[in-house]
């Protein structure tokens, strides 16, 4: 018995042994986990997580605009994304900044606008099928332009990161410090605006609009009631975020759902569990004895 | 306003204020090199206000501060309420830590010398063993010794205090006014913006009394007598009573000739 036979009768194995678009749905499900979940707990830490899901939103008529043009081509549709999540992004905070409308309310108006537009815009033209493919992904149809785009989307996030994590970590937990001492506090800002855009049309292709955010923000908020400090945080997410896709699509290649929302409900499953037996989490917190004189 | 030793800190007529309200009227003076220097005065005094436009947060309304020798960014400034998201999980190493970003950025790793200087920090302010510790988890003293620990860090020639120690218990007001004296005392210019007149007595010879104008300055004892107080308190009373109209007696002159003349 060969090696590959013996691997492929472990269930859990086998698919991704059998169809190449297994394994390519991981690959992208793991670049994912590395570049978007990171960016991901720093959107939550942040609290900007509803943020990025209307950010999310707004790429849509971008990538819409890219489809009309070109169909469901990769590149028009991350063009047309970027330059409408950004666009997004900035308008969204200089009306709030300018303006009686908080920034909540205004992230919400252009992303309500900018779905309505973008829903508009692909069904004047496409197919209803391109409609799911676009509001839900398709991450057991990755090409290689596709991983590709997801891999150096990941790259760029993680040398982001790493680089700068003492100004991002700054930049979260004490913003008016940093304006005090450094000139970079704006790079910080918008150099973290365009990571998160850039991660969340990376997730718009393998999970569509609507869902590209799960994989930002369910495992930050699981890795959460685990870990205290930033960096562990980050590596807890990152493992939570590729077991969830693991899970997922095994759960889609078994029980015959669809693989995008198998993934994100996954990572929903992986935060109430968590929630229930994490240590930071609310339940073990309050059955825990208190210790006195505790250092 | 003036001193004989160099100034680190010079008032050029200044003027600050929001929204066009001006704050503080046409400060004038220095403020020495090396000052321990208290500053009071009622609720809406100009207190804060002053110690943001030294910082460069509040842009002159007229005036000018000068720095001495100083960039704004490397002053060391302890805001009133911290901008601090406390539920941030950071520990207070890597939060201590911060204060050497004027020395090592965004990008430089710590060398050996500056992990050492983190657990002095971290030690002078009585944190030594907590270093691991989330700093949700801290109690307001011990928070605000974390605050004084990235002050330490800081190394600045000028500190700013903007009333350190609100509810703060009494042992750790006392460490903390030990470690200003300290800081005082190898040679760095302490302003603190300060309520207990009493503690402002014990500690610091030098006070400013505002009332969005400068009541008095010089000698502690001297600055906070009945009279000097019952003035800034009548002061403050009168701007309460028209907050929208600056008390600015220059300006009000010039106008009022102005008009005179106009008229004439």
């Amino acid at each position: 018995m060969s090696l590959i036979d013996t691997l492929t009768s472990f269930p859990l194995i086998s698919p991704f042994i059998e169809f190449g678009f297994m394994r390519r749905a991981l690959a992208g499900c793991l670049a994912l986990s590395l570049g978007a979940t990171p960016i991901g707990v720093f959107l939550m830490l942040r609290r900007m997580s509803l943020a990025g899901d209307a950010i999310s939103h707004s790429i849509l008529p971008g990538a819409a605009v890219g489809y009309l043009f070109a169909g469901l081509s990769l590149s028009a549709m991350t063009i047309g994304g970027l330059v409408a999540g950004i666009a997004v992004a900035l308008l969204a905070g200089g009306v709030a900044r300018n303006s009686v409308i908080k920034e909540d309310t205004s992230l919400a108006t252009f992303y309500l606008m900018s779905l309505s537009a973008g829903v508009l815009i692909i069904s004047m033209r496409g197919s209803n099928v391109d409609l799911l493919h676009v509001l839900f992904g398709s991450v057991l149809a990755l090409d290689d332009a596709a991983l590709l785009l997801l891999a150096s989307f990941a790259s760029c996030s993680i040398v982001a990161i790493a680089l700068g994590l003492r100004l991002i970590v700054l930049e979260c937990c004490d913003p008016a410090h940093l304006a005090r001492i450094s000139r970079l506090s704006p790079v910080a800002h918008y150099g973290f605006m365009v990571l998160v855009v850039l991660n969340l049309i990376g997730g718009f292709h393998a999970l569509g609009t609507l869902m590209a955010v799960g994989i930002m923000i369910l495992p930050s908020a699981a890795a959460r009631f685990w870990v205290g400090n930033i960096v562990p945080l980050i590596l807890v997410a990152v493992v939570i975020a590729f077991s969830g896709s693991l899970i997922g699509l095994l759960l889609s290649y078994y029980v015959n759902l669809p693989a995008g929302p198998a993934i994100v409900l996954t990572l929903g499953g992986l935060y109430l569990l968590s929630m229930a037996i994490g240590p930071l989490g609310p339940l073990v917190s309050h059955l825990r004895p208190r210790w006195h004189f505790e250092r | 306003m003036t001193s004989s030793a160099s100034p680190i800190v010079r008032f050029d007529n200044l003027t600050l204020g929001y929204n066009r309200h001006p704050a503080v009227h046409h400060l004038k003076g220095d403020i020495a090199a090396g000052s321990l220097l208290a500053v009071v005065g009622p609720n809406g005094a100009g207190k804060s206000t002053l110690l943001k436009g030294i910082v460069g947060e509040l842009r002159p309304m007229q005036g000018n501060v000068e720095l001495a020798g100083l960039k704004r960014e490397n002053i060391a400034y302890l805001t009133q309420q911290s901008t601090l998201d406390s539920t941030f999980p950071i520990v207070i190493h890597d939060f201590v830590a911060m204060g050497l970003w004027s020395q090592f950025g965004a990008f430089r790793s710590f060398d050996r010398a500056a992990r050492q200087r983190i657990e002095d920090a971290i030690a002078a302010v009585g944190l030594s063993g907590l270093e691991n510790r989330p700093i949700g988890q801290l109690s307001g003293g011990q928070l605000q010794r974390a605050r004084f620990a990235r002050v330490i860090l800081q190394d600045s020639p000028l500190v700013l205090l903007d009333e350190p120690y609100g509810a703060i218990d009494a042992n750790t007001v006392r460490d903390l006014a030990a470690l200003v004296r300290h800081w005082n005392a190898e040679g760095r210019t302490v302003i603190s913006v300060l309520h207990d007149f009493d503690h402002v007595r014990q500690e610091y010879p030098e006070t400013l009394l505002l009332a969005r104008e400068v009541v008095a300055r010089g000698a502690t004892a001297e600055v906070l007598s009945e009279q000097n107080l019952l003035r800034a308190r009548h002061l403050a009373e009168a701007q309460s009573q028209s907050p929208d109209a600056p008390i600015c007696h220059t300006e009000h002159n010039t106008e009022k000739s102005t008009a005179e003349h106009r008229h004439s």
